[in-house]
């Protein structure tokens, strides 16, 4: 329910999170939470576990310890069979797309609205080509399979069938990853057009700098299992931890923050 | 739904006011989609769509109203919307900017005759691509047979030891129980006659010459066959024989003739090992159901069972593994899209294997009954 107004708990909460995969530390004592309406990007570097926090919060992996709690669930419910309401609240987009390659797009955007609502299926045509619409695709591309589609076309296509039942929270996997500067960055509009449009929360995991400056609200930084800092990009920038000076003042850091701020002049 | 929410409802009051009330969310808003579906519209009076009364709204809800918007335009009805709430009015008018490309017809992209066009141009590559592959193999393989050290023992031995040493046990097994089968059924005809005896030669011809050698490929069709199939085409979508082919590398030189050997070894080993335990389990039940003691059957054997009925099973097992590894390989390099194309051709890989066995072994006993062998 997109528009109805509310003032509530955080609509995430990660509190002291742990998670060991045998003998391998993945996270030490994470806590983070998110607000309704914000885009909050989860960075740090390849292999830092932001991915499998992703996984834990949309309840594809339970932490060792610690509890998540997602729109005011403990996440662990989303295994259990009383968790579908709680899956029609949130939408996800993999990294790569993870669009059903037996179905064409039409029928993967579908999906969710065939299996929660008792819809008709014209109007279920309906809204699969309205959110088609909204990401750019084409008309035609409807019938297309997703073997069919290109690598941005492809991304698209997920975040189409991501937000299909109008969620509250949207979650993006490396939504930017393997795209061209210039798609990438057309995506990140889309991110934001259809968090305006939508009032959606966005989460996003990424690492990559330009779409942290562009359209990220808070940003945490995770390294060596925990969160080496939390806040907005500006603030980061300014950290004295050196893993994040390391992230955001490297030559692509640097680069990206000038793009951000659109002056030669900028000095830190 | 939020509780405190009022169910989705409309209602046309006096022919000129739709009263839209409660939450035109998206799974609770299907009632009133189908009560607007079947509306019939007052013609040409001027219609107002009362909305002050949404209580919650979404693009479902939007779309919802829009069509019903453009269905009571489209009969001939003035319709205004009245009482939107502002928000609301934004998802409006954000499916009214996408409603010409949401209703755009989408050619369907092939006529009947095209596709069968399609379809035959389809078969003529196939058929292409199978020589293509059978000529490269065949290339392959006289360069192996010029250069030996190029094979790879590697990966011929690995095979060896998962398609032939491991499906020892099922192939035994089951070769064991056809035995006992046949022997029961032939056992319920021949006591009638007092031909007890004569077990041995049914039991001996039949399982040396034509079923062991037809279980162990069936078997070895269904277990490795599938998996070459399987193996090459997740390789082809993971991008991993195209690795190899930038290395210089021969896919089929290095994942086809291994398997090829490998099976050709196999299968006639398999096939000797079912021929034992088919005629064991034929024996066990000789003694047991006709008192042919396992001295006589085996005496009786030695002389009703020529040593051509044993050659002839095992001669024709080699064909048979060729046909296998190379149906199984071949559609695994077909495998083109994703996941389901892998399954897809998994399974034809199955039922081709069996098919061209049973062809191949059919045209056998026709060719040796000629030549009255």
């Amino acid at each position: 329910m997109a528009l109805v107004a509310s003032t509530e708990a955080p609509i995430i909460e990660v509190s002291h999170v742990s998670t060991r995969f045998g003998t391998a530390v993945v996270h030490r004592d994470v806590s983070l939470t998110v607000v309704r309406g914000e885009v909050f990007a989860i960075a740090g570097g390849n292999g830092c576990g932001k991915s499998t926090l992703l996984r834990e919060i949309i309840g594809l992996l339970t932490p060792t310890t610690g509890t998540i709690r997602l729109l005011g669930t403990d996440s662990r419910q989303l295994t259990q069979s009383n968790g579908r309401p709680l899956h029609r609240r949130f939408g996800v987009m993999f990294q790569h797309g993870a669009l059903f390659s037996s179905m064409t797009l039409a029928e993967n955007v579908a999906v969710p609205l065939r299996e929660h609502t008792p819809l008709s299926a014209e109007a279920i045509r309906d809204i699969g080509a309205l959110k088609i619409a909204l990401v750019g695709l084409p008309p035609d591309s409807a019938i297309k399979f997703p073997s069919e589609l290109s690598g941005g076309m492809r991304r698209r296509a997920a975040l189409a069938r991501a937000i299909v039942m109008d969620p509250e929270l949207l979650f993006l996997d490396e939504p930017t990853a393997g795209l061209d500067p210039m798609i990438a960055a057309g995506f990140d509009d889309l991110v934001l057009e259809l968090k305006r449009l939508l009032g959606l929360t966005v989460v996003m995991v990424t690492h990559d700098l330009d779409s942290l400056w562009r359209i990220a609200d808070r940003v945490a930084v995770l390294g060596e299992g925990q969160v080496l800092g939390l806040g907005t990009m500006d603030a980061l920038a300014r950290s004295d931890d050196p893993v994040i000076r390391n992230y955001f003042h490297g030559p692509r850091g640097r680069a990206a923050h000038l793009n951000h701020s659109g002056t030669g002049l900028h000095r830190d | 739904m939020d509780d405190r929410l009022q169910q989705a409802a409309v209602s046309l009051v006096e022919g000129r006011t739709l009263r839209c009330r409660g939450a035109w969310t998206m799974p609770d808003v299907a009632p009133v989609e189908r009560a607007l579906r079947g509306m019939a519209w007052p013609a040409r009076n001027p219609l107002v769509f009362e909305t002050s009364g949404i209580e919650a709204f979404d693009t479902g809800g939007a779309v919802v109203l829009y069509r019903a918007l453009m269905e009571a335009r489209r009969q001939g009805c003035e319709v205004s919307i009245q009482g939107l709430r502002p928000d609301y009015a934004q998802l409006m008018s954000l499916v009214s900017s996408h409603w010409a490309a949401m209703v755009a017809e989408v050619a369907p992209r092939q006529n009947g005759s095209e596709r069968f066009r399609a379809s035959i141009r389809n078969r003529v590559a196939q058929g292409a691509r199978t020589l293509e592959f059978l000529g490269e193999s065949a290339t392959a393989l006289v360069r192996l047979v010029a250069a030996p050290r190029r094979m790879r023992w590697r990966s011929c031995l690995n095979s060896l030891r998962l398609d032939g040493v491991h499906a020892l046990p099922i192939t035994g097994l089951l070769t064991f129980l056809i035995g006992v089968v046949i022997a029961y059924q032939g056992a319920e005809q021949l006591r009638k006659f007092g031909t007890n005896i004569f077990i041995v030669d049914l039991v001996g011809i039949s399982l040396l010459r034509e079923i062991a050698p037809l279980i162990a490929a069936i078997l070895i069709a269904g277990r490795s066959g599938s998996a070459y199939a399987a193996q090459i085409g997740t390789m082809k979508v993971t991008e991993e024989l195209d690795a190899l082919q930038t290395f210089g590398l021969s896919p089929i030189e290095l994942l086809v003739l291994p398997r090829v050997l490998a099976l050709v070894v196999a299968l006639p080993l398999l096939t000797a090992y079912a021929d034992v335990l088919g005629v064991f389990g034929g024996m066990l039940i000789a003694s047991n159901q006709l008192n042919v003691s396992f001295t006589a059957f085996l005496s009786r054997f030695e002389e009703a069972v020529a040593l051509r009925h044993m050659l002839i099973g095992l001669g024709k097992a080699p064909f048979f593994a060729v046909i296998i590894a190379l149906v199984g390989c071949y559609q695994g390099f077909q495998i083109r899209g994703g996941v389901d194309d892998v399954g897809r051709h998994t399974t034809i890989s199955v039922v081709q294997s069996i098919f061209l066995v049973i062809i191949f072994d059919a045209i056998c006993s026709i060719l040796l009954n000629w030549w009255n062998l």
